[in-house]
């Protein structure tokens, strides 16, 4: 740490009892001189002046401060207003027709809603069980010599930009889908039965999206436990284990409850990278307007659709929707954030 | 729930034996299933960066940091340009990004629990929750709309508004772990405040913040969706802020989605230097991390 050195300007304002020392630092005079002499009343700035300067400082980090709220505001009216003649025109159909037809100049962005919100859940229910698993067993069974590197891997999974899951996605992930595990789901476990696995086996589709998007998920909310689960105190888990609780028992009953919070917190950051992602997804998931039940169709989520379709808008109504389309899924950020914290809140109320 | 535990209790005090029995049984099985999940969670990871360092390891050679992109069909060809491109929107997005964000963060940890505190940090949150896409549309709107061209000002603007969050949470956590001792030290010496709060204050943080601007440069430097409206990415040399400038996740991007196989190949090579970008900035923030603390902590 380093320690600030009080230079000579802090000193003039209590000037009246540097008459007393007798040290090097001020300049040798009395402190009547001090107050009199101009030459070192250069130096030293008059409280006068320091409180202008802290008016202009507090300003200054209100200004900055201000800038959040100020861009928050700007973002909602900019792509409210461009997204507005859309909205006005299709109304509440907007939200719920599954028309996208840039030709005839009609758009329903029901596809895409309805593809944002199943691949977040297919990833959020892979991802979090995993996730949590892994997190439960690195902060507490984990051997110390394991716990690191395998924290730092999942760390360094959080880092990886999206781009490139979305280049593993294209050449790895869907082929082995279309190879793979598509037909053995379909076939092997005959699951082709049922609506939900069934068509040809692409490769692109909202299946693979919902994996990329797990893989991508899975860190975030492993690293956010792993974390609430270390700062469990270990007194929680003693008192459990000293009632005759069984290691498991004594997560599930005095560590988890605990955590609770952290864990869900971790689950929102999660689900805020689902529904928000763009890159990955739009390489994988086939960018077709379509409402499919099967996992195996191609389909398109709502930032996908933008990604994909804004630089090709050539008309104002098309821009207008993808543009809507934005304002919808800005709006579903605040919810959600909005409903986040309101639990959290009450959560931690409950526990406090 | 303790009174309902208590009396099953009673009521189960004969088969306890085997109870247990079956309990430990429980317990085994589910600490098993952690360690699963913990490998499962880990393999994807492993198999993305082997693959990755297979594929652009061999695709990598000199010629990708030094040329320019070349039309299909030639051989060879780098991302010169895209690797200049990245860095520029780098600085533009730090500059935009910084004073915003610790400015904010100065605010936050000063005015603590004040009303517009509280609902700085709310928005905050909002913001870094926000999808890059919508900040994308956002910036086309507001900085590239009304120019009439793409410009790399428009795509480091984006890309610094989304490292506002980031960096206003880490300055305020900082600033908030400096001892009050040291800022009451300060005033009782005569400092006035703002000199206390950038001079001790701030500067005794400066490990801690200097650790979440880094980690905040190394997520922007991967993202690809806010620079597609606005940077838009260029195939030829640029360093002018006006004009399209060409970027690493960008042109990876344009790469894979590409038919041609010697894109794709470069695409990867793209990626593991962007990785590697990407962990040199982390690796960074780590070690000024560790020297802060002074040794490490787990």
């Amino acid at each position: 740490m380093k320690r600030p050195s009080p230079d000579a300007t802090a000193i003039p304002r209590t000037s009246v009892a540097s008459a007393s020392s007798s040290d090097s630092s001020p300049p040798t005079a009395t402190g009547a001189s001090i107050l009199s002499s101009a030459e070192p009343a250069r130096h030293l700035p008059s409280i006068q002046g320091s409180v202008v300067a802290d008016r202009i400082y507090r300003t200054a980090i209100l200004f900055f401060a201000l800038c959040v709220p100020v861009l928050l505001l700007l973002i909602f009216v900019e792509v409210g207003v461009a997204g507005w003649p859309a909205l006005r025109q299709f109304g509440f159909s907007f939200l719920t027709s599954s028309t996208w037809d840039p030709v005839k100049g009609e758009f329903g962005a029901a596809p895409a809603i309805f593809g944002t919100l199943l691949t977040s859940i297919i990833a959020l229910v892979i991802a979090t069980p995993l996730a949590l698993g892994g997190a439960i067993f690195l902060s507490e069974f984990s051997p110390r010599w394991l716990r690191q590197p395998v924290s730092f891997l999942i760390d360094l999974l959080a880092a990886v930009p999206s781009v490139v899951f979305g280049l593993w996605g294209v050449f790895v992930l869907v082929p082995l889908l279309r190879t793979g595990l598509m037909p053995f789901l379909r076939d092997t476990l005959h699951l082709g039965a049922t609506p939900f696995f069934s068509g040809p086996a692409y490769g692109p589709s909202v299946l693979a999206a919902g994996l990329i998007l797990a893989i991508m998920v899975l860190p975030y909310i492993a690293a956010v436990s792993r974390e609430v689960l270390m700062a469990v105190p270990r007194s929680q888990r003693e008192a459990a284990l000293a009632l005759g609780a069984t290691r498991w028992e004594a997560i599930t009953g005095a560590v988890l409850p605990y955590a609770r919070t952290g864990i869900f917190g971790g689950i929102i950051l999660g689900l805020g990278r689902a529904r928000g992602e763009t890159m990955a997804v739009t390489m994988v998931i086939g960018n077709r307007h379509e409402l499919a039940a099967s996992l195996f169709a191609p389909g398109y989520t709502m930032a996908s659709l933008i990604a994909n379709e804004f630089a090709e808008a050539t008309t104002d109504i098309h821009l207008s929707a993808l543009m809507a389309v934005g304002f919808v899924l800005f709006l579903i950020t605040l919810i959600v954030n909005g409903i986040a914290r309101l639990l959290v809140r009450r959560v931690g109320e409950v526990r406090a | 729930m303790s009174a309902g535990a208590a009396g099953r209790d009673r009521a189960e005090i004969r088969p306890r034996a085997s109870g247990l029995a079956r309990r430990r049984g429980v317990s085994v099985v589910m600490v098993t299933l952690t360690c699963i999940a913990a490998a499962i969670a880990v393999v994807p990871l492993l198999v993305i960066l082997g693959y990755l360092l297979k594929q652009g390891a061999g695709a990598l050679s000199l010629d990708f940091f030094t040329s320019m992109p070349k039309p299909v069909g030639e051989e060879g060809g780098g991302m010169a340009n895209a690797i200049v491109g990245t860095l520029m929107l780098l600085g533009i997005a730090s500059m935009v990004g910084l004073p915003v964000g610790i400015g904010a963060g100065l605010y936050l940890a000063e005015r603590r629990g004040t009303r517009l505190a509280n609902l700085v940090r709310f928005l905050a949150d909002v913001l870094n929750g926000l999808p890059s896409i919508v900040m994308g549309i956002f910036a086309w709107q507001f900085l590239v709309r009304p120019f009439g061209h793409f410009s790399a000002l428009a795509g480091g603007a984006a890309i610094g508004a989304m490292m506002i969050p980031l960096v206003t949470r880490t300055t305020e956590e900082m600033v908030r772990t400096v001892p009050q001792s040291l800022r009451e030290a300060a005033l009782a010496l005569g400092y006035p405040r703002w000199r206390t709060s950038l001079q001790i204050v701030l500067r005794t943080a400066l490990g801690g913040i200097v650790t979440g601007v880094l980690v905040a440069v190394a997520r922007v430097a991967g993202e690809t969706a806010p620079l597609l409206f606005t940077a838009f990415g260029n195939s030829f040399w640029s360093t002018n802020l006006g004009q399209p400038i060409a970027a690493l996740p960008l042109q990876i991007f344009t790469y894979a989605i590409s038919p041609y196989d010697d894109w794709h190949e470069l695409a990867w090579a793209g990626a593991l230097v962007l990785i590697a970008l990407v962990l040199v900035i982390s690796l960074v923030a780590r070690v000024v991390t560790r020297a802060r603390h002074g040794g490490g902590h787990d």
